[in-house]
């Protein structure tokens, strides 16, 4: 008897979202059908047309590269987050969980408190200190999602300190850092790797809640959420302005979810 | 006189778990094991051999007594194959570890040593590309022993390396590990929870009952005039089977 196996469909849809926005945000490095900063009083709030495929804003901006531009910016601050919490979420996580004792208490204690607060509150808060911009935003979500990711990790690698390949490499003379980053990091990765999905979900999700609020990415840089606060004053007159950023966040945030959900359904 | 490589005085080990009492698991253990011996450890399910070896290689924390360790770089062959190899590893690699760790090795003396090791220990040179999870549980249990067998250890700990494996691929995993240990010289303490095993392997054995050596001894003499009940009850367990 043979099982059949059903096509992951999670993970195509999530690919190929996640690809076209990627491909959106890479293409915009180099090319944009307009300046996505070049106002024309001529195209205020035009419509929909072969020329502006999404239009024209308040400025007469093109819609469509302003997009393209937004996406990259909002795409850089998710994955800029996403890094730094990764990866200090790693080094703190691996250090307590390996080694326990009371420095894993104070700092886990730490976490805990931290942890306590949403996620985009201590951002504004941190954002309020260095002030506003894309690298500041970045720097304050990355903090705040460090965490979370510390405590998957930590979970991990006391689970997996006890297992006898830890002590079977301990036997062969390797050392503490090599025990950590060399033979245990790896298998944390399946778990981790959901939680980037996810932290990269919510990254996005902060950034435009903060640009939006006007805290976040500061003009002339655009970014999506920036936009949808630009679009508010016109959501009747000109509905396409807030339409097309909101829908591309929708897309992202879908893509993402249905790619993290695919991974972990093929890691089964 | 051949030396002493191992000996053991008044050990104790302890297990505490969250929310219990302390666990006395290995009680009084004293004993002693030659050069080139081959030391038989027996004893029923749960009744410490594990903790008592671990303890010997310094992996359990809450333990008092002696011990003394003549051997350099002394290994160990894990009671579970499945959790003793790293998953995320390739055979390969794994072998490779401890000379990498150890250092002064090129890349192809590595990979030298690792495919002569696979073939000693009767693997087929294709699974130095495979991860643990694609192998049978004899071949991870023959990994295991090649991977034990790469620093070339004086002394080599084998926690039951047979007992998950059925009769046949047993006894060739127990002439491998006779035939290494005439290669190599190896002293073994070997785990097993068969009299029929260890009558085959051993020169000496020790009987451990709850935590507790009970009779040490020749193994012939040992299960000719078992001295105490526990030991007996064990040999009329096998023989009646
Ligand atoms: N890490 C641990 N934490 C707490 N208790 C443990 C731990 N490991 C073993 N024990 C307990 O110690 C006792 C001895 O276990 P051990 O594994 O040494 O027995 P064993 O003789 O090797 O048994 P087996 O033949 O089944 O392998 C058991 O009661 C077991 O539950
Ligand atoms: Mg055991």
């Amino acid at each position: 008897m043979t099982i059949k196996k059903k096509p992951n469909y999670n993970f195509i849809i999530g690919s190929i979202l996640t690809g076209l926005i990627v491909a959106l945000a890479l293409v915009s490095l180099v090319y944009t059908p307009y300046d996505p900063d070049a106002m024309d009083a001529a195209n205020k709030f035009a419509g929909i047309s072969l020329k502006h495929p999404m239009g024209c804003d308040n400025f007469g901006r093109d819609i469509f590269s302003r997009v393209m531009e937004g996406t990259k910016n909002t795409l850089f601050v998710a994955l800029g987050t996403v890094a730094i919490g990764t990866v200090f979420g790693i080094l703190l996580g691996a250090f307590t969980g390996y080694f326990g004792g009371i420095l894993d208490e104070i700092l886990m204690r730490i976490n805990d408190a931290i942890f306590a607060f949403p996620s985009i509150l201590l951002a504004l808060v941190i954002v309020s200190l260095l002030g506003s911009g894309k690298y500041n935003v970045m720097i304050a979500l990355g903090i705040a999602f460090i965490p979370s990711f510390a405590r998957i990790v930590r979970a991990e690698f006391l689970k997996n300190r006890e297992l006898d390949y830890v002590k079977s490499a301990r036997l062969m003379g390797a050392g503490s850092l090599r025990i950590m980053f060399v033979h245990i990091l790896p298998n944390t990765f399946s778990v981790l790797a959901s939680s980037v999905m996810i932290g990269f979900n919510n990254a996005v999700l902060a950034e435009a809640g903060m640009s939006f609020l006007g805290i976040g990415v500061q003009p002339p840089d655009a970014s999506l959420g920036r936009m949808l606060s630009e679009a508010q004053t016109y959501l009747f007159s000109t509905p396409s302005y807030a339409f097309f950023p909101g829908l591309v966040i929708i897309l992202m945030v879908l893509g993402f979810s249905l790619l993290s959900e695919g991974i972990s359904q093929k890691s089964v | 006189m051949s030396d002493v490589i191992l000996e053991v005085n008044q050990l104790n080990t302890y297990y505490k778990e969250r929310g219990e009492k302390k666990k006395h698991v290995c009680k009084n253990i004293t004993f002693q094991m030659e050069q080139g011996e081959i030391l038989g450890l027996v004893g029923e399910s749960g009744s410490g051999k594990t903790t008592l070896v671990k303890a010997l290689l310094g992996m359990v924390k809450d333990k008092e007594g002696a011990i003394k360790l003549n051997a350099k770089m002394p290994q160990m062959i894990f009671q579970d194959p499945y959790s003793s190899l790293n998953p995320s590893k390739k055979i390969g690699w794994l072998l490779q570890e401890p000379l990498r760790i150890k250092g002064g090795f090129t890349k192809e003396e590595r990979e030298k040593k690792a495919y002569e090791m696979l073939k000693k220990v009767g693997l087929n040179d294709n699974i130095f590309n495979h991860y643990p999870r694609q192998l049978s549980g004899g071949q991870r249990q023959r990994v295991s022993i090649a991977l034990a067998l790469m620093l070339e250890p004086e002394l080599l700990i084998a926690d039951e390396p047979v007992s998950a494996l059925d009769v046949t691929i047993q006894a060739q995993i127990m002439d491998l590990l006779l035939k290494l240990k005439e290669e190599m010289g190896l002293s073994i303490l070997f785990i097993s929870h068969d009299l029929r095993v260890v009558y085959k392997m051993c020169d000496r054995v020790l009987i451990m009952e709850d935590g507790e050596i009970v009779e040490q001894g020749k193994v012939e003499e040992v299960y000719k005039n078992p001295a105490h009940p526990y030991t007996k009850m064990l040999l009329e367990a096998v023989t009646t089977v």
